[in-house]
């Protein structure tokens, strides 16, 4: 996935606006590989990087159950705990994670959260569609040398 | 799929690390964590059992400086070794930019190392990769248990393409650094072509 500028801005300003409607304390997305894409929110100590990667694979291994019993895959995932919470919608190839406190409800998150959607589901169709347009940054991956990579290992 | 994110100036990469059970994944991505600066790495997560043995996968996220301008981080993963475990060791190969197969050099492992690889090549080709097109590398563990047998006739058993091949202690840390250099370089390098 190659993520540009304009697209980065607009996903994030859309987490950012999520994360207001739904009174959530971080709001992010990740690709279904988990790679994280974009941030947003009081991120204090929370580790995203192991969080998206746990959050890919949860979906994965929900979606292969999903499938054992017929389902193309489970949409969307919670995990309500006493004092903190966790909704995961799939939206295409990515995975909108959302971390509320007692101050949310899931209701209000599952709501603002499918309005969300829709727009980031716009944002990735963009996205897909430029991924074949090549620009000058593109043309910085040709000119990488093998003394870049090395200098990379030592 | 590498991940490139324009925005951020990142690169992101996946990096699975598949073999038979007890071979050695889990221990590679140990060391690695134990001997990197702690700013380069994030946490080592371990989806284990309560006997340690890999349940899904472990995970650990390597930053290794820039490259024109782009972080270059790779983001390393062990398979569950474990027959039963298939069904996860296909989810985690999603997304996959390089392998590392780590063989166990025992003689009484030759038949899991042979079974693991062909079960690598078929869950591979689940997602559509193929192996003799993705960047790869042939770790030979365990070298120092006299069990082992010679790395040579390994080499002829496993090594599928001509791959880069490393003699490992990965409990030491013998040859864990040569193999991941080697696979990163193969990543880095299909970057350049793709």
């Amino acid at each position: 996935m190659v993520i540009r500028e304009p697209q980065f801005g607009q996903l994030k300003t859309v987490l950012a606006k999520l994360r207001t409607d739904a009174a959530a304390q971080v709001t992010f997305l990740v690709d279904k590989n988990g790679q994280s894409i974009a941030v947003q929110g009081d991120v204090g100590n929370l580790d995203t990087t192991s969080l998206a990667s746990l959050a890919a694979g949860n979906v994965a291994a929900t979606g292969g159950m999903a499938q054992l019993v017929g389902e193309k895959e489970f949409p969307t995932l919670s995990h309500e705990g006493e004092h903190e919470n966790i909704y995961i919608c799939v939206i295409g190839r990515a995975l909108l994670i959302v971390v509320f406190d007692d101050q949310a409800s899931l209701g209000l998150v599952k709501l603002r959260v499918k309005q969300a959607s829709r727009e980031f589901a716009q944002i990735f169709a963009e996205i897909n569609s430029q991924a074949n347009e090549s620009t000058d940054d593109e043309s910085l991956f040709a000119e990488i040398t093998d003394e870049d990579i090395d200098s990379l290992f030592k | 799929m590498t991940f490139i994110n324009y925005a951020s100036r990142e690169i992101n990469c996946k990096i699975v690390y598949y073999g038979p059970g007890l071979c050695g994944k889990t221990t590679n991505l140990q060391y690695i964590y134990d001997s990197t600066a702690p700013t380069s790495k994030g946490k080592l997560i371990s989806l284990a059992t309560e006997t340690d043995r890999t349940l899904f996968f472990d995970f650990m996220p390597l930053e290794l400086g820039t490259v024109r301008g782009f972080k270059t981080r790779f983001h390393l993963y062990t398979v569950p070794g474990q027959v039963f475990y298939d069904a996860s060791r296909k989810l985690i190969l999603k997304g996959v930019d390089g392998v590392v197969f780590v063989a166990d050099s025992q003689e009484e492992r030759m038949d899991a190392n042979i079974e693991s690889l062909y079960n690598l090549e078929e869950n591979l080709q689940a997602h559509g990769h193929d192996l003799m097109k993705l960047p790869y590398v042939l770790q030979l563990n365990k070298r120092d248990l006299p069990t082992a047998i010679p790395a040579a006739d390994l080499a002829a058993e496993l090594q599928r393409k001509g791959e880069p091949v490393h003699e490992a202690v990965a409990a030491t840390g013998v040859g864990v650094f040569d193999t991941l250099k080697s696979v990163a370089k193969q990543v880095l390098t299909e970057l350049r072509k793709s």
